[in-house]
């Protein structure tokens, strides 16, 4: 640690400390409202306008039910900026909007797709409207969360709480009975006639006991321990936790069969273990570490080595069964799509199975194009930025390690899916946050981005002057004065 | 704790700059070799599904693409399927062939001359539109050939090819058995597939375009090629006189070749018209020898032998002159047999050259194309291949031809009225199966505006009957009477 907990970095450079200016340090956040509503209004004309597009596109006229449809949007975004006016004045402006315009354009698509599915007779085909309801739940959440937690810093409490309800909840589709396996993972449990990933909301709960674990234990972690080859080792007495975290990643990797959650979660510890300790020998070790477990899956498992294989050589296991068909068909999409897309209507993202969960972004880049493929991936970096920006300005540990958690897990997973979609990595189920079709992951990632707000309202919130300049005497000043004499 | 989160920052911007450069690599640099993939089914559909234009045979569209009610939105019909059906080839689900191949940037619209087009369709959301392509085929004179085919008969294999002389113009282009395209132009996918393997399978080739894809020993029409040789050669005109035996000993040999009659061409000193006009074997096969195989090699590829010049349609089946022949080769190929292939294209690019002064203009099928809104983009110019053989030559080989239409083998070819020029041929290339029947004539002989050849390679006709002048003169005088007009 360089900077005493709690000292507002941001304020570094400001530090003139002129006197006209409030704040002890002299710099103060703006609040920003009005241009997160200017913001606000643009992003629901992307989403509003891609509906639109889509009806034009596909039907040759504009929806019958925009104005409803519409309305319901503008309804739940600007609850969620009044919401955010009144409970988080200083948060930062650019992140609703952002997300607003990528959840927008998802359902868009979706409801493009939906078309598509309809027009092919095949007989689910209404994505758009659960996705509404799930955005609806979400968006309910994403208020519940900045109204009742009112600082982040409650959180911390519940740490060991936390850590127990993510296991219970990353436990819960192995229980027969209430876990299902859909298409070779066993991540998704039913219930009631619903489906959901219960791993979606774990990522949430344990970047939060991660970082109160981690707040309380970082300096043993830190301290502690050998050099070796200018790297510094951890004891083997703390190797615990992470040891507990490697095999919990593996756990999900052997039994629920789900690569890309075991990498995020895996990613996501590494990642706060290292901010936490500052100490880059933990990343060595982690990362030392999942390499020989998920080499050792390639091995035992066949459909880990199954994904290596169709992502080293996607057109060779076109025909086979459980082979490349699908990120292929995506491929073809993508590059038939070409820098500005064919238009919503014109492409065949139907070709591509799951389009509007895990391949939807092969969907956008058929339709939309590399323009709109930039413009999604600019999105997420946005958000992601702006979240390490909160994690940054941030005055306490904890909330820094919660904004850093889960921009990182934002990061890892557009990365994993992204990456996996196009190519880049060998394919991994996982959802598009915000765009992809998906109950569990768009509930949890509003939630998501509730806590970012929360914690970047704190940052930027001028701290309460308990200076003792001389200038600006508290009444109680005056008591002591008298004792002085 | 800020530096980490610094470096993690840093690191997330590597990973979706990495993001990036991989979307760019997917939709911009590997984008083409992936719509060219043959497994990319989106492209072939995309394609399929296309409002594609038109191709015209005078006003008349011979395939267009009209609206219907299915998934691919726009059906292929071929109004006159069996007589165009080998020019503008068939559009299936899975393949193109003829025009409909090598045109295709066209027809579909994504050539680059439609930039524009394309960006105003772009920005008006509306269906892209493909170009329409203006044939060069004579209606009249296309079916002429074609009636004239089917009028010997049923299961007649054979092909008509017509040039304008002065241009390369294919005025007509007939192949019969034909095929109807519009059984592969389907949208019930194993219909085609079915239909395909049926016309594939069929003995009779249907699916074959005789005109320029079979090539077959050109018999006595080669006799026009070997009398160019000799007139270039200097050392004959028309009225020298050559040998006109009846026995040809073939050199290096003990076979002796007769004339069709069994003969002597009448005397054995006969004039170089005479022999033609006779058609006699003695004299050309004489000629040959004395000639040898470089300058007869030399004068066949002048006349396009040994190349592929035909660039409007797919697969032109190279005609061929051998690089080697030994002595009684040569001989031999002096009256079109041995190892001399031409297809009825070569053969007209023959009398095209002659009736043309000599000069050999590359034969094109597309006489313009246009943006779906009739504007003319591309208007395909005469491109000269090469000068044949001198004009004088050529004026000398007319006369020969004028007069076996006008007293030798080839009367049938007369029009009242108009001086035509021809040649007849009767090739055979092995003794089990009938021999091939060649017309090849121009006319009118003083201002030639149409060039034909004919192959009729199999017929119901009895053998003693199959005689160039019987089987392919009326067809080829059909065509010249169309093209001249009454």
């Amino acid at each position: 640690m360089s900077a005493p907990i709690g000292a507002p970095l941001s304020a570094r450079s400001n530090s003139g400390g002129s006197p006209n200016t409030p704040g002890y340090l002299g710099f103060v956040h703006r609040q920003r409202r009005g241009a997160e509503l200017f913001l606000v209004v643009l992003a629901l004309a992307v989403g509003i306008g891609a509906y639109a597009a889509v009806g034009l596109g596909v039907q040759g006229e504009i929806p019958a039910d925009i104005l409803g449809y519409g309305g319901w949007l503008v309804a739940l975004i600007l609850a969620a900026h009044i919401v955010v006016r009144l409970t988080a004045p200083y948060a930062d402006p650019v992140l609703l909007p952002v997300v607003a315009a990528l959840n927008g354009l998802g359902l868009a698509v979706i409801h493009r797709l939906d078309l598509a599915y309809e027009a092919a007779g095949r007989p689910e085909h209404e994505f758009a409207q659960r996705q509404l309801i799930w955005m609806t739940l979400g968006v309910v959440l994403f208020i519940g969360t900045l109204v009742i937690i009112r600082d982040h810093r409650v959180l911390q409490r519940y740490t060991y709480s936390f850590f127990l309800l993510a296991i219970a909840l990353l436990l819960l589709p192995m229980i027969p009975g209430l876990g299902t396996t859909i298409n070779g993972a066993r991540i998704w449990i039913q219930f009631a006639g619903f489906s959901f990933q219960p791993g979606e909301v774990a990522k949430v709960v344990l970047v939060i006991a991660f970082a109160g674990y981690l707040v309380v234990h970082r300096d043993a972690l830190a301290l502690a321990g050998r050099r070796v080859l200018f790297v510094d080792l951890p004891r083997g007495r703390d190797l615990g936790p992470i040891m507990v975290m490697w095999l919990l990643s593996l756990g999900i990797l052997v039994f629920q069969r789900d690569l890309g959650s075991s990498l995020l979660f895996f990613g996501l510890f590494l990642v706060m273990l290292y901010v936490a300790t500052e100490r880059p020998g933990w990343l060595v070790v982690g990362g030392t570490l999942f390499a020989l477990g998920a080499y050792a899956a390639y091995r035992a498992f066949g459909h880990v080595e199954n994904r290596v294989n169709t992502w080293l050589d996607p057109m060779g296991y076109y025909d086979v069964q459980g082979g490349s068909f699908q990120i292929v068909e995506s491929m073809f999409g993508m590059a038939w799509g070409g820098l500005i897309g064919r238009g919503f209507g014109n492409g065949s993202p139907e070709r591509i199975p799951y389009a509007e969960s895990d391949f939807i972004i092969g969907a956008i880049g058929e339709e939309l194009g590399l323009t709109a493929v930039m413009a999604v991936i600019l999105c997420y970096g946005l958000i992601v930025e702006r979240g390490l920006r909160a994690a940054l300005v941030c005055r306490d540990a904890f909330g820094k390690l919660v904004a850093t958690g889960l921009s990182v897990t934002l990061a890892l997973q557009v990365f994993v899916v992204i990456g996996g979609v196009t190519g880049l990595i060998p394919l991994t189920g996982l959802t598009t946050p915000f765009v992809s079709y998906g109950g569990s992951s768009l509930v949890a990632n509003w939630v998501i981005i509730a806590l970012l707000l929360r914690i970047s309202d704190q940052a930027r919130r001028p701290v309460p002057d308990l200076s003792n300049d001389t200038d600006t005497l508290l009444p109680d000043n005056e008591s002591t004065q008298v004792v002085k004499l | 704790m800020n530096k980490p989160i610094r470096r993690m920052a840093t690191f997330c911007l590597v990973l979706f700059t990495l993001l990036m450069l991989n979307a760019t690599y997917l939709q911009y640099v590997q984008a083409e070799s992936l719509n060219s993939d043959p497994k990319n089914r989106r492209v072939a559909i995309a394609a399929f599904s296309r409002d594609r234009g038109a191709i015209l045979v005078g006003r008349n569209p011979v395939a267009e693409s009209v609206p219907v009610d299915d998934q691919f939105k726009f059906q292929r019909t071929y109004p006159a399927p069996f007589k165009f059906g080998h020019i503008t080839g068939y559009f299936s689900y899975f393949s193109q062939t003829g025009i409909e191949q090598t045109q295709n940037a066209i027809l579909s619209g994504e050539d680059s001359r439609f930039f524009v087009t394309r960006l105003v369709d772009l920005i008006q959301n509306s269906a892209p539109q493909g170009g329409r392509v203006q044939l060069t085929v004579n209606q009249a004179a296309q079916d002429a050939a074609f009636e004239g085919l089917r009028a010997l008969g049923e299961g007649v294999e054979g092909a008509v090819v017509a040039l304008e002389p002065s241009t390369g113009r294919v005025l007509a282009m007939v192949s019969s058995p034909s095929y109807d395209p519009n059984r592969l132009a389907s949208h019930d996918i194993a219909a085609v597939t079915a239909a395909y393997n049926e016309l594939d399978q069929d003995p009779a080739k249907p699916l074959l375009n005789r005109g320029i894809q079979t090539t077959l020993p050109p018999g006595s029409t080669f006799k026009l090629v070997t009398a160019a040789a000799a007139i270039e050669s200097g050392k004959y005109d028309a009225d020298s006189m050559v040998p006109g035996g009846s026995d040809f000993d073939l050199p290096e040999s003990t076979v002796t070749i007769p004339n069709h009659d069994g003969g002597n061409c009448g005397g054995d000193e006969i004039s170089m018209t005479q022999a033609l006009a006779v058609s006699c074997n003695y004299t050309f096969l004489s000629l040959a020898n004395e000639l040898g195989t470089e300058a007869m090699r030399e004068q066949a590829e002048k006349f396009g032998f040994n190349e592929r010049y035909l660039e409007d349609l797919p697969a032109q089946a190279v005609s061929r002159y051998p690089a080697t022949l030994n002595a009684p080769q040569t001989a031999m190929s002096g009256i079109g047999q041995s190892d001399v292939t031409a297809s009825p294209l070569q053969m007209a690019m023959v009398v095209s050259g002659i009736a043309n002064g000599g000069e050999l203009n590359r034969p094109y099928l597309v006489e313009e194309v246009q943006s779906p809104n009739f504007r003319t983009l591309d208007k395909t110019e005469p491109d000269v291949l090469g000068q044949a053989v001198s004009s004088s030559t050529a004026r000398e080989l007319t006369d020969m031809m004028v007069a076996t239409v006008q007293s030798g083998t080839a009367t049938a070819a007369q029009i009242p009225g108009v001086a035509v020029a021809g040649k007849t041929g009767t090739a055979q290339s092995s003794a089990d199966r009938p021999p091939y029947a060649w017309f090849v004539s121009f006319a009118p002989a003083d201002d030639p505006v149409v060039a034909v050849a004919v192959l009729v390679e199999s017929s119901s006709f009895p053998r003693e009957e199959i005689a160039g002048g019987r089987l392919g003169a009326p067809i080829a005088k059909s065509v010249m009477e169309a093209v001249i007009g009454p």
